[in-house]
């Protein structure tokens, strides 16, 4: 099969789970509530709708290929850096900096994706954007809590446009044998990840008896994470054929992406502890903000570009 | 006036695409009785915001209060305040007359119209999280028993465009809507101030 031929039929597997998750949701409806409102159903219905939104959001960037994935991604990574920094204690103190933020280093780290330079992409953030915004800061002779504000910021940026620009930036990589295939390592990272978070919560909900950690985030269980991580990494050895990997290599980096997502949403769960609240937004129904459902692609995106980055470049 | 109308919808739609602006309706509903909405004030676009989150309905009947100094300026603030969101202007400060700023809200209000206040009187740019309230909406409370006044918390406005700056940042703004009061018979003033400003302090997230 050709590239875009995998990826046709990638979507349609896509397309066909959601749609026994949709026959299955309806029924739970009309047998388990029998049409009448129930927190936990209506709320897997809630997120069903969310997943068609997002799997045809996805599907119409894929359509415009490298140019419609990375504004697709700078789009997320702009919601994402929203979300985090209406949460986070910021004082006027900070305007330049969180401006820059938004408006500079956000544009400029995926038009370095844009024209693939690694050189910058990889270190415009941590390098560049860590010395200068705590300057900007440090101008407007505001020393208030100064060293949690520039930490904050810089946390924000880390989080939500250098992890998630790593998404897109795996069309930059000129793997030998693989040339024109690129869409199929994002299509492989986000699915074995995203699969991990939804059965992660399918075991949990059916299985889930003992709490792993009860401080930080109470609907993550042991049974849960074994269940989720081993049958997402199930899937993930069985894409080996869309990616440039063997079987074998295919589950083991599953494996390794899987449970850094996990970790990534524990994370992220401990900073929404930590503020007080349950969710970082609510622009995506049943889900909660951008931040809910990418937590665990933050942690894993970075990890999985320089696993193939290494080995396969 | 289709043009109002259209530039109308046209600042809304900017002011809540910026903010990414919500609404948590916990006091009352969205209805459409006469009230005087009252809120915190921390930015210039405090009011366009307020005003921007309701109902389209509704928002046809509400006018944001705003200082004439600042809002009456010949130009783009003028056109904002007279022709888009129509604002009731009002002189601040310096009038000899305690009442008189308060006229022109009565009259709105006597027509028919929904009030936006902001009862600190001013911006407030300190760490303080709500000013002391000037007793102007009492004096309207007075004139107006039968309106319903209703307390707006609004979080994080100062952060999308603090003093002096003119780059906005696009973060979220959450407006949290209270329970309407009314002035009770005899009410004294420092007594109603209170009141009011505790139940619009009570709305504030306990964040920070």
């Amino acid at each position: 099969m050709t590239a875009p031929q995998e990826t046709f039929a990638i979507f349609a597997g896509i397309g066909a789970t959601l749609l026994l998750a949709s026959v299955i949701g309806f029924l739970l409806k009309k047998r388990g509530a029998h049409g009448q409102p129930h927190g936990a159903i209506d709320n897997l219905n809630a997120r069903i709708r969310a997943w068609w939104v997002m799997v045809l959001v996805i599907g119409l960037a894929f359509v415009f290929g490298k140019a419609g994935v990375i504004v697709l991604f700078l789009f997320v990574s702009f919601f994402a850096l929203r979300e985090f920094m209406s949460l986070t204690y910021t004082r006027r103190g900070d305007h330049d900096a969180l401006a820059t933020s938004f408006f500079i280093v956000l544009p400029l780290q995926y038009w370095s994706v844009w024209i693939g330079w690694y050189g910058l992409y990889s270190i415009f953030i941590p390098v560049y954007a860590f010395l200068v915004l705590p300057i900007l800061s440090a101008l407007s002779g505001d020393t208030m809590r100064f060293l949690e504000r520039a930490a904050k910021v810089q946390w924000g940026l880390m989080v939500c446009v250098f992890c998630i620009s790593h998404v897109p930036a795996l069309l930059t990589l000129d793997i030998p044998g693989f040339e024109g295939r690129n869409l199929l390592l994002i299509v492989f990272l986000v699915l074995v990840v995203q699969s991990s978070d939804v059965l992660q919560y399918i075991w949990g909900k059916l299985f889930g008896r003992h709490n792993i950690a009860p401080d930080v985030s109470p609907s993550k269980t042991l049974e849960g994470l074994i269940g989720g991580v081993a049958s997402a990494t199930a899937i993930g050895a069985a894409l080996w054929w869309i990616t440039p990997f063997k079987p074998w290599q295919s589950a083991l980096i599953a494996l390794a992406i899987n449970v850094m997502g996990f970790l990534g949403g524990l994370v992220m769960s401990a900073i929404k502890r930590d503020r007080g609240v349950k969710d970082w937004g609510d622009m995506i129904e049943g889900h909660g903000g951008m931040l809910d459902r990418l937590d665990s692609v933050v942690f894993a995106a970075p990890v999985f570009f320089h696993i193939t980055r290494y080995w396969w470049t | 006036m289709i043009i109002d109308a259209l530039g109308g919808r046209v600042l809304c739609g900017f002011v809540k695409a910026l903010t990414g602006a919500r609404v948590r309706w916990l006091g009352c509903p969205p209805a459409a009785t006469q009230r005087v909405y009252y809120a915190n004030h921390t930015s210039h676009g405090d009011f366009a915001l307020l005003w921007a989150c309701l109902p389209p309905d509704l928002r046809s009947r509400t006018r944001p209060v705003a200082g004439a100094d600042y809002w009456g300026e010949p130009g783009i603030r003028s056109y904002i305040a007279n022709h888009l969101i129509r604002a009731v202007l009002i002189e601040r400060g310096g009038g000899s007359h305690a009442e008189s700023p308060i006229r022109p809200m009565i009259v709105a209000i006597e027509s028919g119209d929904s009030l936006i206040v902001f009862p600190e009187g001013t911006r407030n740019m300190t760490d303080e999280p709500l000013l002391p309230f000037k007793s102007g909406i009492y004096h309207l409370a007075q004139a107006c028993p039968q309106v319903d006044f209703v307390p707006v918390w609004i979080e994080n406005s100062r952060r999308v465009m603090p003093k002096g700056r003119f780059v906005p940042i696009p973060l979220l703004c959450t407006l949290s809507v209270g329970a309407p009061l009314r002035p009770e018979a005899d009410e004294a003033k420092a007594a109603f101030l209170e009141r009011t400003r505790n139940a619009l302090l009570a709305l504030m997230p306990p964040l920070q």
